[in-house]
């Protein structure tokens, strides 16, 4: 799976792309970001819930019960500001 | 006729206007509405002597057609034009641009509103702006979530 930040998440991230190969389990962008937050540090306060991000699975913007596969693009992102 | 760019370089509503009225169909259009976005130099209480645009390259292009195939579902849309820069911006620089064309005005200016209401809230571009006190990303708005929404009462 793929999963790439961008804006203000890819700095305090310090990631703007990376491949995961998450467990079993994690079928739902709830469950990934579960995972994700495993790992502590910003990871758990950034993505912790109630922060205000989006999620997109391959370019579409989701809820958090969507699914998300081996074969997903997640994208994980701030409220967006353009215009 | 939709056309829909991300740029880095600045653009030209005439041109881009001729182009809506050399199209096929330009004889039925009686009506376009437009709407330039400018880099202002100032937001939230600080001066902005800058600012560096990012978008998610893919998703932006499709969030942009999903918007413009929404405004001519709701209303009679003859052509469409959406430009957004993105990269380095100073104030008074052009930012954003959207042109409706239509058989009449109330249905360009609505779409044209439209769009821009749903591009704010919905299509993936982020500002980084810089000001004397250093860079910050800038905040989603409320009051664009609000402007956005009054299109579904």
């Amino acid at each position: 799976m793929r999963i790439l930040y961008f804006a203000r998440l890819r700095e305090v991230l310090g990631s703007a792309e990376e491949q995961v190969e998450p467990p079993a389990h994690v079928t739902t962008v709830a469950a990934l970001l579960a995972w994700l937050r495993e790992r502590g540090g910003a990871f758990a306060s950034e993505l912790a819930e109630g922060k205000r991000f989006r999620v997109a699975v391959n370019q579409t913007v989701v809820n958090a019960d969507a699914a998300v596969g081996a074969a997903d693009e997640v994208a994980i992102f701030p409220p967006v500001t353009g215009g | 006729m939709t056309t829909i760019r991300i740029q880095t370089d600045d653009f030209d509503l005439a041109s881009e206007l001729a182009n809506i009225r050399n199209a096929p169909n330009a004889a039925r259009i009686g009506a376009v509405a437009s709407f330039v976005g400018l880099v202002r130099d100032s937001n939230d209480g600080s001066s902005v002597s800058g600012m560096t645009l990012e978008h998610f390259p893919g998703m932006t292009e499709k969030a942009l057609a999903d918007i413009a195939a929404e405004a001519a579902s709701r209303w009679n849309v003859l052509g469409c034009t959406i430009v957004h820069r993105v990269g380095p911006l100073k104030p008074l620089d052009q930012i954003v641009l959207v042109i409706v064309a239509s058989g009449h005005r109330g249905d360009a200016f609505a779409a044209c509103e439209f769009i821009m209401d749903y591009l704010k809230t919905r299509a993936p571009f982020w500002k980084k702006e810089v000001t004397p006190e250093g860079a910050r990303w800038v905040e989603a708005r409320e009051s664009d979530d609000t402007a956005a929404e009054r299109w579904n009462r």
